[in-house]
């Protein structure tokens, strides 16, 4: 029964007794016994859950109002199980007379029925936060907020929540001026809970928040005074995501009465196209003409078996997938330079480019799914890889077992993109950490606690398709560098072991010392380009590649490469083999008839910022047949740039040679 | 320097030559061997020991393993004419560690340099003692009454009484058990028991076996060194003394009596001048282990693999082998060949031998 359903009273002398005791619960009674439904049911778990409800709050207030969040955490250790948690940051702030209700009711939001993609989504939260705050040590919270403008008094004031009536009690309430500050709100409340470090840590949260959220600054101060500052990568703001209306498809029974009830729409063909999106015209009149609705009908007066007609009609008319720019992906360029700005530590060998897929629709619901894969380095190799698991940019650290990401990534083969995994099920080992981003207007939880996607098929598969498209990535960077390593112990033969053994046997033998160029061209018989970066200073690196001609033959062809245009300098224009760089940063050098056995150098600085963002090894070439070339790929078709034209006819000599390479790579497999 | 070393020296220089023609001709440079694995061994009928087959594998200067095998080959080479120039020389070990100097050439472990020695012999047809490498141990101990001479450090030849010249210890097998070094001259040992282990080796030496039954011990220290086989072949062809194999009863012990009797994989290529095809094993067979209920160990993980290994050696497909290591896979046990002290100390010369030799129709 639902709670605060009241029962009719009536003769029967049971029921009357029954009724006596039936009196309405209030939500906030209910969730004070239901703890563990908001994710408070671990004395760790709560006081990681209040830092996160704070800061998805001020992360998303700060994006709704354009500005580069600044957001610092303090946690304060008191006695024994009591904490002082302080969350500020510098958002749009909080006019006075809604601070209460924010902060001291649950269940109040502006997003409880908005369509886009937010972080906090039920307005449960930061209430929820405070009241349990109220409850484990009889304290009051303390919140603050300034907002901006010519009335530059900031408001303060104690909260606490009335379990019984959902209504806050506010003490102290005073104005007072924030020096130093344009706006924001401060929130300040005592809790007891147990202070961790770890995987499910408050640290670890704000680190993978760091991640997804490249343009916050994050500065967080640990019970033992440490200070650790997550700067800004990026002063990027994510794109705003729009608010839609609701898509048809997936829409419950229920849903559809409520808003005919509440709709200010004179008829059902005007609740149809304008409440919800992509119904057209056209498409309100095939409902019609399945349903045997009338059309001028008004919405309230829709009956409920109505109301399942056009549920089900809605199923049988094709309706648009819903529109996506209510989503806000983090994009593969951030999501890779947020990796690197958090875990440049570990010194990863490969950051693989991330994957942002196209959007789908679950339940009405467009999301999005987007994945990075970070390899090698200092990362350890022993053990299963880390997964890095978020929604709608908000890290999720529990209940890894149930959620959606975590069935993904194991039901992907990972054997055949380089990693270990033990009959190619479950989560893959090796030094790799794998970044999971669902994004969506409703993002489906397993539970209030919202630690856990729900294992819906459509998201899913979605996951798993990134998951792949990214892992064949990893693969292509692995094969390149196995391929690589194999050339390296050629350059070992030709460059040290041969000349040893020239001179040893001639010297033995009495005879001159023979010329092994010949013998070197036939076991290299590559173009071998080399790259290697000097970063002695910050957002500075130089890039330099080496360019060997280890064929028969005088070798000319172009060399390509995306720079970040942001980033490149006058040494770029200068540098003797540069042809030119397009508007988004493909740039072009030629190396022109490099003799047989003859070297010579290409390089550039990067500068600033994004001066990490490029990879080295991503270089291409054109104009030359790409299988004598070690170290670049040839320029894929879709990069809308002509490379120079293979202009000679193949010479007969080039076509043993491509031969010799083949058996070569017969030989390696044999090996293998 | 004698004509064998001379031979030596320039088959070596052979191959040395060989690399760098193919360098100067601009070619890859290649080398080509036996293969050196179970797999590519065959029966030889006419001299009834196993030998490499037809299987080559080429060594090619494209890889880094055959390019640093090459300069390896040349400096070897060069080490061994300088050593039979000076009439000087070295143990493997030694070798090992002169590879210090030839920078990528460098041997990184022992077994490496072992391994090309014996590949040198492949390639060039002689024998690793013709190249002046000798091994680090030495032979094996030999006690009985047989009479050889030996070259002594002075140049001249001197006979030893193999029972009455020798102390406790026996006489030690040399490196170099060729004729012109080592030469037989025969006594009252009519047969040959080569051992396994230096216990029973001492065991019979004391319970006066050798004596008792006019029989020569030859101490096989596990394994045996390649002079140790050489010297039992030399007995039995050039004394018509037929040999005996007395091991511990486990897998390891009957791969030291293959490698007696039928040649060892890794030295094939010369199994006609160091194996003894008709050497026989005495024991410890699975079947003593039945008959004379020995003590026993359970067989380790690895000697069941072992096992295992042996029924797929084509030097162990014959009737007897496979049964004995059915027998002995079915029973999950091994025995020492000192287990017979179980029943007393003379136990093995008074009872035990004198049986399986009768049977064998050696006594």
């Amino acid at each position: 029964m639902h709670p605060n359903e009241k029962k009719p009273s009536g003769s029967v002398p049971t029921a009357n007794i029954l009724a006596s005791k039936q009196k309405e619960i209030s939500i906030t009674e209910f969730f004070e016994k239901n703890k563990q439904i908001l994710g408070f049911d671990s004395k760790s778990k709560s006081l990681l859950m209040g830092v996160k409800e704070a800061v998805d709050n001020a992360l998303d207030a700060c994006e709704e109002a354009d500005i580069l969040p600044d957001i610092f955490v303090k946690v304060e250790k008191l006695e024994d199980e009591e904490y002082r948690m302080i969350i500020e940051d510098n958002g749009p702030g909080i006019v006075r007379k809604m601070m209460p209700n924010v902060f001291g009711r649950l269940l109040y939001g502006s997003r409880f029925h908005a369509l886009r993609q937010s972080r906090g989504q039920q307005g449960i939260g930061i209430s929820a936060t405070i009241m349990f705050g109220n409850i484990s040590t009889g304290k009051p919270a303390h919140v603050q907020s300034k907002i901006e403008g010519e009335d530059s008094v900031a408001w303060g004031m104690d909260i606490v929540i009335d379990t019984k009536s959902n209504r806050p009690i506010v003490s102290n309430e005073a104005a007072f001026s924030w020096e130093n500050k344009d706006s924001g709100t401060r929130i300040e409340y005592f809790t007891r809970g147990r202070y961790i470090s770890g995987k499910q840590s408050i640290f670890e949260y704000l680190k993978n928040t760091a991640i997804v959220n490249p343009h916050a600054k994050i500065t967080f101060v640990d019970p033992d005074g440490k200070t650790f500052v997550f700067e800004r990568a990026t002063d990027t703001l994510p794109v705003k995501s729009k608010e839609i209306k609701p898509h048809p498809e997936g829409l419950e029974i229920g849903d559809l009465q409520k808003m005919s009830q509440a709709t200010h729409q004179k008829s059902v063909r005007a609740f149809l196209i304008n409440d919800f999106s992509r119904v057209t015209a056209r498409i309100a009149d095939e409902i019609f003409k399945i349903t045997g609705i009338k059309p001028e009908k008004k919405p309230s007066n829709l009956t409920r078996d109505e109301c399942k007609d056009i549920v089900n009609a809605i199923a049988d008319v094709k309706i648009m997938a819903p529109q996506t720019d209510c989503l806000s992906p983090i994009g593969d360029t951030l999501i890779k330079k947020g990796l690197m700005h958090v875990l440049d530590g570990m010194r990863p060998e490969y950051y693989a480019p991330p994957v942002t897929r196209a959007p789908k629709a679950v339940n009405g619901n467009p999301f999005t799914v987007e994945v990075g894969i970070v390899y090698g380095g200092d990362i350890p190799s022993e053990g299963q890889v880390t997964v890095l698991r978020f929604a709608n940019r908000v890290p999720l650290l529990y209940q890894a077992g149930a959620c959606a990401i975590t069935k993904a990534i194991s039901d992907v083969d990972w054997r055949r993109y380089g990693l270990e995994q033990r009959g190619g099920k479950g989560i893959p080992f090796g030094p790799a950490i794998i970044l999971v981003h669902v994004a969506s207007t409703k993002v489906f939880f397993t539970s209030e606690g919202k630690e856990a996607i729900a294992d819906l098929s459509e998201i899913t598969e979605e996951i798993g398709l990134a998951l792949r498209l990214c892992g064949r990535n990893l693969k292509s960077h692995l094969r390149k560098r196995e391929r690589r390593e194999h050339t390296r112990a050629k350059f070992e033969i030709v460059q040290i072991i041969l000349p040893e053994l020239a001179k040893r046997s001639a010297d033995f033998l009495n005879k001159p010392v023979p010329n092994l160029d010949l013998t070197i061209s036939k076991i290299m018989n590559v173009i071998w380009i080399e790259p290697s970066v000097d970063s002695k200073k910050k957002k500075f690196r130089k890039i330099t590649y080496t360019v060997f001609n280890y064929t028969r033959n005088e070798r000319s062809f172009r060399m390509h490469a995306q720079l970040p245009k942001e980033a490149v300098n006058l040494t770029l224009f200068s540098e003797a083999h540069f042809v030119e760089m397009t508007e988004d940063g493909k740039a072009a050098w030629d190396i022109k008839d490099l003799p047989p056995a003859a070297s010579t150098t290409i390089s550039f600085e990067l500068t600033g910022d994004m001066a990490d963002v490029f990879s080295p090894d991503d270089v291409y070439i054109s104009g030359i047949n790409p299988v004598i070339v070690m170290g670049a790929d040839p320029l894929p078709g879709d990069w809308g740039i002509k490379g120079i034209e293979v202009t000679e006819i193949e010479s007969e000599e080039d076509l043993i040679e491509e031969e010799e390479e083949e058996e070569e790579i017969q030989e390696v497999l044999e090996d293998d | 320097m004698t004509d064998r070393h001379e031979d030596a020296v320039k088959n070596l220089r052979k191959l040395v030559d060989s690399v760098y023609n193919q360098m100067s001709a601009g070619e890859i440079p290649v080398m080509e061997l036996s293969t050196r694995s179970k797999k590519n061994i065959e029966f030889d009928p006419k001299k009834s020991v196993w030998v490499y087959g037809d299987m080559k594998t080429q060594r090619t200067a494209k890889t880094v393993t055959g390019a640093t095998m090459m300069l390896r080959t040349a400096c070897t080479v060069q080490f061994i004419e300088g050593m039979v120039k000076t009439n000087k020389s070295s143990t493997l070990r030694e070798m090992y560690y002169i590879s210090e100097g030839w920078g990528h050439g460098k041997f990184s472990s022992q077994d490496e340099s072992n391994l090309l020695a014996e590949d040198l012999e492949i390639m060039s047809g002689c024998m690793r003692e013709d190249f002046k490498l000798r091994p680090e141990e030495d032979g094996a101990r030999v006690m009985g009454d047989f009479t050889l001479s030996e070259m002594t450090k002075k140049g001249e030849r001197k006979k030893i009484n193999c029972l009455d010249d020798v102390g406790e210890s026996g006489y030690g097998v040399p490196y170099n058990v060729e004729k012109d070094n080592v030469q037989f001259h025969g006594g009252n040992a009519k047969f040959v028991v080569a051992v396994e282990t230096g216990g029973m080796f001492d065991r019979l030496v004391e319970n006066g076996f050798c004596e008792e039954q006019n029989a020569l011990l030859v101490h096989l220290k596990g394994q045996p060194a390649r002079s140790t086989r050489r010297f039992i072949k030399r007995l039995n062809e050039e004394m018509s003394m037929p040999i005996v194999v007395f091991t511990d009863g486990d897998p390891w012990s009957f791969r030291i009596y293959a490698s007696v009797a039928y040649g060892a994989i890794k030295t094939a290529h010369i199994s006609d001048y160091l194996a003894t095809p008709t050497a026989q094993f005495v024991g410890i067979t699975a079947s003593d282990i039945l008959n004379y209920d020995l003590p026993t160990d359970s067989l380790s993980d690895k000697d069941v693999s072992a096992l295992n290994s042996e029924l797929s050696d084509p030097r162990f497909r014959d009737e007897f082998w496979i049964s004995e290591i059915q027998a002995m896979l079915n029973m999950k046990k091994k025995s020492e060949q000192q287990a017979l002290a179980k029943y007393g100390l003379d136990f093995v010369t008074d009872t035990y031998l004198p049986e399986k030799l009768t049977n064998m129709g050696i006594l």
